[in-house]
């Protein structure tokens, strides 16, 4: 259920992303889900790819920082008040939430979050009849 | 305050403790309307006061009454001709508590021995253009790059691989050190790499008191060289 994302240090400097994708691109390795958390000098480009342990060694062959963070996937209807409702159950069971990224499309939302105890924030997930994406499954999104 | 620095009674200033150019001189004329006079002096003779400016400006004015200046060529230690460029050596005459004997100042400069329009006789020193070890002057506090090697080569999140920049801005120096990334060190969150560097540049500051900007960048970016490693970049006016 723990999706093994990647966290690539960037500087702020043109092309660089480009390169990660470039790498990736170039031996087949599918990115899933982006989402860039920036400062004016750098930032970190967390990505979910179809083959996470293969994209690390190629990344870190070619000298970024890079380093794998387990994440969860949510799924929820895409209708008002259903991201409340999740919100709602880890207020109740105390747990913080680090970042997180959504998107929805048709009738799904995807909800990347970052917790701060992974096994507690899937215990609450469950408590809550809420679905998690298995990992399996987001890597070939 | 509300005042116009320029309508004080103030007339002249004395300035030194670290090395200026023409340009900030005619910057804190205009500003101030006074005359801005340079003064050489360091700690381990008497601080300011072994050399300055006359009304001719055309440099400094030794007291040879009390220190015998000579430069030297840094490597050979052998006494350079005046005019020729090389480092500030003073003997003391008059000093009893701590006499110094051909003490290196490690600053280089010329001296020059022609007379000048004031009338004084005694030998003149040039500006500053350099130090003959690798100790920078930052808004009057000296820095040696291996102080901040120090404080880098103890945090476990970085490599000891640096660059120090140096620049002045508005007439203040600045500096900022940039420090690569130790693979795989780096976490996932902003807040913890704002953490590293943070803690870099509160043992910067207990140790060095400066304000130094720390800024991480990725590994294997700052250049390696060969040999003596290229460590600072000074952008700073001569």
């Amino acid at each position: 259920m723990v999706i093994k994302q990647l966290s690539v240090f960037i500087e702020n400097k043109s092309g660089r992303l480009y390169e990660v994708m470039q790498i990736l691109g170039d031996e087949g390795i599918n990115v899933s889900a982006l989402s860039i958390a920036d400062t004016s000098e750098y930032g970190i480009a967390r990505i979910i790819v179809t083959e996470p342990s293969r994209a690390v060694q190629l990344l870190k062959e070619q000298d970024f920082s890079v380093q794998v963070t387990p994440v969860i996937c949510c799924k929820l209807d895409d209708k008002p008040g259903e991201l409340k409702r999740m919100l709602g159950g880890f207020s109740e069971d105390n747990i913080s939430i680090e970042y997180m990224y959504a998107f929805s499309k048709g009738e799904d939302a995807l909800i990347i979050l970052r917790a701060e105890d992974c096994d507690k924030a899937i215990e609450s997930l469950t408590k809550h009849h809420l679905e998690i994406v298995r990992a399996s499954d987001i890597y070939q999104i | 305050m509300g005042i116009d620095p320029r309508s004080t009674k103030l007339r002249v200033g004395i300035f030194g403790a670290e090395p200026w150019t023409e340009e900030m001189r005619e910057q804190i004329e205009s500003l101030l309307g006074i005359k801005a006079m340079n003064i050489y002096g360091l700690s381990e003779i008497m601080g300011p006061g072994v050399a300055f400016d006359c009304e001719a400006r055309n440099g400094l004015h030794i007291n040879e009454d009390h220190f015998v200046p000579e430069i030297i060529d840094p490597q050979t230690l052998e006494v350079l001709p005046y005019g020729q460029e090389g480092e500030l050596v003073f003997t003391c005459i008059t000093k009893e508590a701590l006499p110094l004997i051909r003490y290196r100042t490690r600053d280089l400069t010329h001296l020059d021995n022609t007379p000048c329009s004031c009338g004084r006789s005694l030998v003149r020193m040039g500006r500053i253009n350099g130090r003959s070890d690798d100790m920078l002057i930052i808004r009057g506090v000296n820095l040696f790059p291996s102080q901040v090697e120090s404080v880098i080569l103890k945090v476990a999140e970085v490599a000891p691989h640096y660059v120090l920049i140096v620049d002045r801005i508005n007439n203040l120096d600045t500096v900022e050190v940039w420090v690569e990334a130790k693979e795989g060190l780096i976490s996932d969150s902003i807040k913890s790499i704002e953490k590293v560097e943070k803690r870099i540049t509160n043992d910067l500051v207990s140790l060095t008191g400066l304000h130094i900007k720390v800024k991480i960048v990725e590994p294997k970016t700052i250049e390696r060289s060969e040999g003596k490693a290229k460590r600072i970049i000074d952008k700073r006016k001569k």
